[in-house]
């Protein structure tokens, strides 16, 4: 593909959008990201490495991330489910429903943490259903992933949604016609023309859930070992005065986040180009 | 007709949003306009503080004003923040320019005078009572009639009683129940703890294990670990986690308080620790903003009969209980109480020793402790 430096655009100059982009990316991201960085420079290697790789620590990493993906495959399934439901069907109170899908969005952290875990926990709503069954919601790694499925949907919900819309009910008859049964029009019509924004949905809830703690640590009941997510760790430095330790964390967390969605972004790069050799 | 109804949106949003704005713009300048008749400049105090003292300083804050007003004719504003104490330190040691703090734990304010070079190191000696106007301590919240029958800290680890305590990783009064604790099992073991300085390190040495059992046995039998105190009130009361919740003394009456009558009870146990919340002026910041005088007045006017009122109404323990009437002195149950310095040398001995990380409390929750 040529290098598209000279298209004619509406919005004036390459190199002044450009030159704004980097500007306000430096400022607003990159800058305070460096001082984090920073914050670490003092302590020595081989310190650094023992703060970030303490068995506590350890146990938080792969509660966090482990949490985090299985919240935001958790969202794929649903969320499609419910994109699928407004977008498809019309029906009384619809776009209610629309609207509710943003309030994980829009409400405190804080607060849905402390809705969900009295609706989890063994006297609430749902947890007095839960514990003679012998499951423990609240206060457990199952009460990490609700929260980080709670924080996620609409990510996947609003990513899928213009999509679908574009899905013209057309293709779907003539694969029909064609004799296709629902599940290979589902295959092999409807999900390659989604799945690039399933993926992006996906990694925006995973990348959401990962930083998420307000919500988390009310309903996980932050046992060190077993339900304490990462972001509470670098509390627990920070409450030390520990801003090296905190920032060497961060520092990781930032990395592995920045990997997988640089890891994601490949893949959703990957899967549309597919398409596109697919269709033309 | 896509353009059009884009560019109402627009306008819309805008509008709410330069509305909020100015909505919020005009409301803090008429509080700062109001009674503008006063011969001198008003003037402003930041007070940051932590949690539990929201309603205290409201009411105390007004108190002040007045007297102030009345003493220099000069109006005063004070804003007051909260959050958990060692939030409120860091804030301030990155630059939140606090005019005076009023935290939870003196090594709260250590730390501020040592790494933000904001005050003297010798600030706990201004003010009497170590510069704690008001103190309170540790005490137990059971459930109505006390079904597990905990009357003291050894009915903390009978049976399958569950307590719920907030981690002292990141709350401060997780850190006096834990001492507390502490320092109830070494009175066990060696008897009066103001003969602690007197033992041999042996002795001592050897009781400090029995309570590091003891506290161990504790912690073994909470649920969740919650990141504050308000936090732990919440899950014991809302969400009926555990048997027992460790607490503030003004938190426990608080709950009591705001609770349905009898659900709740306070019980006392024989021996506790005094929690000595300090204030101090921030002495750098005070004077860049040339309220040293009002900063210090605020704190004295603390220690004044009306400031003693306050606390003990928001049942902090005042410290001249003399300026109390004897019903007030009541409500207090009857405690022996011991001091930080008594048993663990001095905050910041108690903090690198139990609560920095690989201290005692990170080897009581060792993998494998469970």
């Amino acid at each position: 593909m040529r290098l598209s430096l000279r298209e004619h655009s509406v919005i004036p100059g390459f190199g002044l959008t450009l030159g704004y982009t980097l500007v306000y990316l430096s400022l607003i991201v990159l800058l305070p990201l460096s001082a984090l960085f920073l914050k670490t420079a003092g302590v020595p290697w081989s310190k650094l490495w023992t703060i970030v790789t303490e068995p506590r620590v350890m146990a938080s990493y792969k509660l966090t991330f482990g949490a985090s993906l299985i919240g935001a495959l958790v969202n794929v399934v649903f969320g499609f489910i419910t994109a699928w439901c407004l977008v498809r069907y019309r029906f009384p109170g619809r776009k209610l429903l629309d609207a509710v899908v943003d309030l994980p969005f829009a409400l405190p952290t804080a607060v849905s943490g402390i809705a969900l875990t009295a609706i989890y926990n063994k006297n609430g709503w749902i947890g007095q259903f839960l514990e003679p069954l012998g499951i423990k919601a609240a206060f457990s790694q199952l009460g990490v992933v609700i929260a980080m499925t709670f924080i996620g949907l609409p990510f996947v919900v609003r990513t899928l949604q213009p999509a679908l819309e574009e899905l013209d009910g057309e293709s779907e008859e003539a694969a029909a016609s064609l004799g296709a049964s629902r599940w290979q029009t589902f295959w092999r019509v409807i999900l390659p023309t989604i799945a690039p924004s399933l993926v992006t949905g996906f990694s925006l809830a995973f990348a959401r859930a990962l930083g998420e703690y307000g919500s988390v640590v009310f309903i996980s009941g932050n046992m060190p070992m077993k339900t304490e997510i990462t972001s509470l760790l670098i509390i627990t430095k920070l409450e030390q005065y520990d801003y090296a330790g905190a920032a060497a964390i961060a520092v990781v967390m930032l990395l592995a986040s920045f990997l997988i969605l640089l890891g994601v972004n490949v893949l959703q790069w990957w899967v549309s180009r597919g398409y596109q050799k697919g269709t033309t | 007709m896509k353009y059009s109804r884009l560019s109402v949106a627009l306008f819309v949003l805008s509008a709410v949003a330069v509305g909020t704005w100015i909505g919020c713009k005009s409301e803090s300048n008429s509080t700062n306009s109001s009674g503008g008749g006063a011969a001198k400049p008003a003037v402003t105090l930041l007070n940051v503080s932590y949690d539990p003292t929201r309603e205290l300083y409201n009411e105390f804050n007004k108190s002040f004003a007045e007297y102030w007003k009345e003493k220099n004719s000069q109006d005063v504003k004070i804003e007051t923040t909260h959050a958990g104490s060692g939030k409120q330190a860091r804030a301030v040691i990155d630059g939140l320019e606090a005019d005076v703090v009023t935290l939870a734990l003196a090594y709260d304010i250590d730390v501020i005078a040592e790494k933000g070079k904001l005050l003297p190191d010798d600030w706990q000696a201004k003010l009497p009572n170590n510069s704690s106007p008001y103190t309170s301590t540790i005490v137990f919240l059971v459930r109505k009639g006390n079904p597990k029958k905990i009357k003291d800290w050894s009915d903390l680890v009978k049976g399958d009683v569950q307590v719920i305590t907030p981690s002292p990783k990141t709350s401060g009064g997780a850190r006096w129940n834990y001492l507390a604790a502490w320092g109830f099992a070494l009175q066990k073991e060696l008897g009066d703890l103001s003969k602690l300085a007197d033992v041999d390190a042996k002795a001592r040495e050897a009781a400090d294990v029995k309570a590091k059992e003891f506290v161990a046995e504790i912690f073994r039998r909470v649920p969740v670990l919650d990141t504050g105190a308000r936090g732990a009130t919440q899950s014991f009361i809302k969400n009926g986690q555990g048997d027992v919740l460790l607490t503030w003394e003004n938190e426990a009456y608080l709950a009591v308080k705001n609770e349905p009558a009898g659900e709740y009870e306070i019980v006392t146990p024989s021996l506790s620790i005094l929690a000595e919340p300090p204030v101090a002026v921030v002495e750098n910041f005070a004077a860049k903003h040339k309220t040293t005088e009002v900063a210090e007045a605020y704190l004295q006017h603390l220690y004044s009969p009306q400031g003693q009122q306050l606390a003990a109404k928001h049942f902090y323990r005042p410290a001249k209980p003399e300026t109390l009437s004897a019903e007030q002195r009541a409500q207090f149950a009857d405690v022996k109480l011991f001091k930080i310095n008594e048993a663990f040398g001095s905050w910041k001995e108690a903090q690198a020793k139990h609560f920095n990380d690989g201290g005692v409390f990170d080897q009581i929750y060792q993998p494998g402790s469970k």
